[in-house]
């Protein structure tokens, strides 16, 4: 398990980043040990298992829809509400511009503090989060944006609420929606993509994966607590369901994985940031390129192949 | 000696067992009544007048006319594509047990005359959950209804999603909602008729995906189960919860039907929509407004 190296690494880096506030010459030398223990302790990272990806997709410290909308995209603008019942802020998007091309962007909201998390019920979305989404995503077909959505749930919100207000109607009806745009739509799961609380946002023509991004029928828990009635044989769980990146794409579900830095983005978002950009630009100019009908078709095809 | 004793003891159980009238056990008043009543009350408890499970035997000979069925993608079996401990042997054990290869049945028939596609999940058969095979065959039902332009009526009964085939059963859910999308668009006729119990991904997607939503007295319809809320949210569930009235109330269900007026209501609607098939469909076409 590598949770204990990533928070030696974690501690390493406050106390890196301390001296380089301070800027005193006399700390290159503590500088130079701390790199160097830094990359000792993350050399376990280069053979994970698929607990330790778990591990890493749920981080806190992992960089969310937030920092990628910052980071990848301008001019965006954010849309509130699903303009029917309620605003949730557990689904995060609007309007922005991706090396100029206009595109709407919509993901679930993670947090980086408890906080935040709490405030956006940790991206586990209600019924009034994905008609959000799909008001978002409706306006891109309606104006021939692109759409690039952001997977990273543990879920979608078991709760009273969201189940009369038609929860599982809510995820079908944006699987059938967006089966049937003519705009390019690129998914990219960042952290966990659990159940159909994900794939209410990844019925897409790509669909990328962050290198320690997982996928799967349910979360480890779940599953092992609705198999074996044991919801602590997640480490066994992890393993036997084939959730991760690699395996996703193993299977014909992920078209391309994105490589992570080592350890994981947060060791190094802006190099993260630099992949993503390139994935996504060279399957977007792909896609563009093809036109209405056959970005329909191509996306018909690409589901109706799922075995 | 004491061995000897235990063994007669469970001769005299199972033949005594044999010897008497087949009962069945009301699974919430506990009463039992013989097999044969039973089955002619449609499954439904003769005291408590509670809905047990039909089997999708039954649940097509309710609304078929006689000799009308005609079954189609019969012989896809259950596929292992995470090579699963245990499941293949399981899914082996299940069809010595129901004769079913699959929880999904696909037929055609006749209701009053009119023939449709028919799709029927049977929860003796892992719960009824969807699998990859039987997201296919719904898929290739949906499809089968599009092209011969039948109307397709769908009874959903099911767990969620099968666990063991991990992803490739949560990408059904796509599957199967984008193929009812497509048939929706050229103007087919879509009935769903949830019945108990109803949940998960099978939920999430083609079941609540219906132009007409019909659900079964008491059936449990819902995503999340009742115990993962109650976990998560550390507050009991109001009575009646999930429950098919419930979800009638909440605007999710448009009619509660009865066993016993079932196939007439199906009737009803197709008769509805009968004309708007041809002549109107027709007519946008032929208007090129699309």
């Amino acid at each position: 398990m590598i949770r204990e190296s990533l928070m030696e690494v974690g501690r390493i880096n406050m106390r890196m980043e301390e001296l380089r506030s301070k800027g005193r010459a006399e700390d290159d030398q503590e500088m130079l040990d701390l790199s160097m223990e830094k990359a000792r302790m993350l050399r376990p990272c280069v053979n994970l298992t698929a607990e330790d990806k778990v591990f890493l997709a749920r981080k806190i410290e992992r960089p969310h829809i937030d920092d990628f909308i910052k980071a990848l995209f301008t001019d965006f603008f954010e849309q509130r509400g699903d303009h029917l019942y309620d605003d949730d802020p557990a689904i995060y998007g609007g309007i922005a511009r991706f090396h100029g091309i206009p595109v709407s962007v919509v993901g679930h909201r993670k947090g980086h503090t408890a906080e935040e998390n709490v405030a956006y019920n940790f991206g586990m979305a209600k019924p009034e989060g994905y008609r959000k989404a799909l008001r978002i995503m409706d306006q891109a077909e309606k104006f021939g944006r692109p759409i690039i959505t952001f997977i990273d749930t543990p879920g979608a919100f078991p709760g009273i609420d969201a189940e009369e207000h038609g929860q599982g109607e809510a995820i079908a009806r944006n699987m059938a929606r967006m089966s049937s745009y003519h705009v390019p739509v690129i998914s990219i799961v960042t952290g966990e993509g659990s159940s159909g609380g994900a794939l209410a946002l990844g019925v897409c023509n790509r669909l990328l994966m962050l290198e320690y991004a997982v996928y799967s029928v349910l979360s480890p828990e779940g599953f092992a607590s609705i198999l074996w009635k044991d919801s602590s044989r997640h480490a066994e769980a992890c393993e036997i369901m084939k959730l991760t990146a690699d395996d996703i794409r193993e299977a014909h579900v992920a078209d391309e994985v994105i490589p992570e830095p080592l350890g994981g983005g947060q060791e190094n978002p802006r190099r993260l940031y630099g992949s993503m950009d390139m994935a996504i630009e060279k399957n977007l100019s792909a896609l563009m390129a093809m036109s209405p009908g056959e970005l329909l078709r191509d996306r018909r095809r690409k589901f109706r192949g799922m075995q | 000696m004491e061995k000897e004793e235990r063994s007669l003891k469970t001769v005299f159980r199972t033949v005594t067992r044999k010897l008497a009238p087949d009962y069945v056990n009301c699974k919430s008043c506990g009463r039992r009544a013989v097999r044969k009543v039973w089955q002619e009350n449609m499954n439904i408890c003769p005291f408590c007048g509670r809905y047990q499970a039909m089997s999708a035997d039954q649940r097509l000979s309710l609304i078929f006319d006689p000799g009308s069925r005609q079954d189609f993608n019969s012989d896809a079996g259950v596929r292992d594509p995470l090579n699963f401990p245990g499941y293949s042997e399981k899914a082996k054990k299940l069809e010595k047990k129901t004769g079913l290869k699959e929880s999904a049945v696909t037929a055609f028939g006749r209701i009053n005359g009119i023939k449709v596609v028919a799709v029927v999940l049977d929860t003796r058969f892992f719960m009824g959950s969807m699998s990859s095979r039987v997201g296919e065959k719904v898929t290739r039902a949906v499809e089968t209804a599009d092209r011969e332009k039948l109307p397709l009526i769908i009874f959903a009964a099911s767990g969620g999603a099968r666990m063991q085939e991990g992803i490739h059963s949560l990408m059904q859910m796509a599957k199967t909602s984008s193929a009812v999308q497509e048939f929706s668009e050229n103007g087919g006729l879509y009935i769903s008729c949830l019945t108990h119990p109803t949940t998960g991904g099978v939920t999430a997607s083609f079941a609540t995906l219906g132009d007409i939503t019909l659900a079964e007295p008491g059936a449990l319809i819902g995503f999340a189960g009742p115990r993962v809320i109650e976990q998560t949210i550390g507050v009991k569930l109001p009575k009646g919860f999930q429950r098919a009235e419930y979800l009638h109330k909440h605007g999710f269900v448009d009619r509660i039907v009865k066993r016993q007026e079932l196939k007439e209501v199906l009737y009803d609607i197709l008769k509805l929509h009968e004309d708007s098939r041809g002549a109107f469909t027709e007519d946008i076409l032929k208007g090129g407004s699309r």
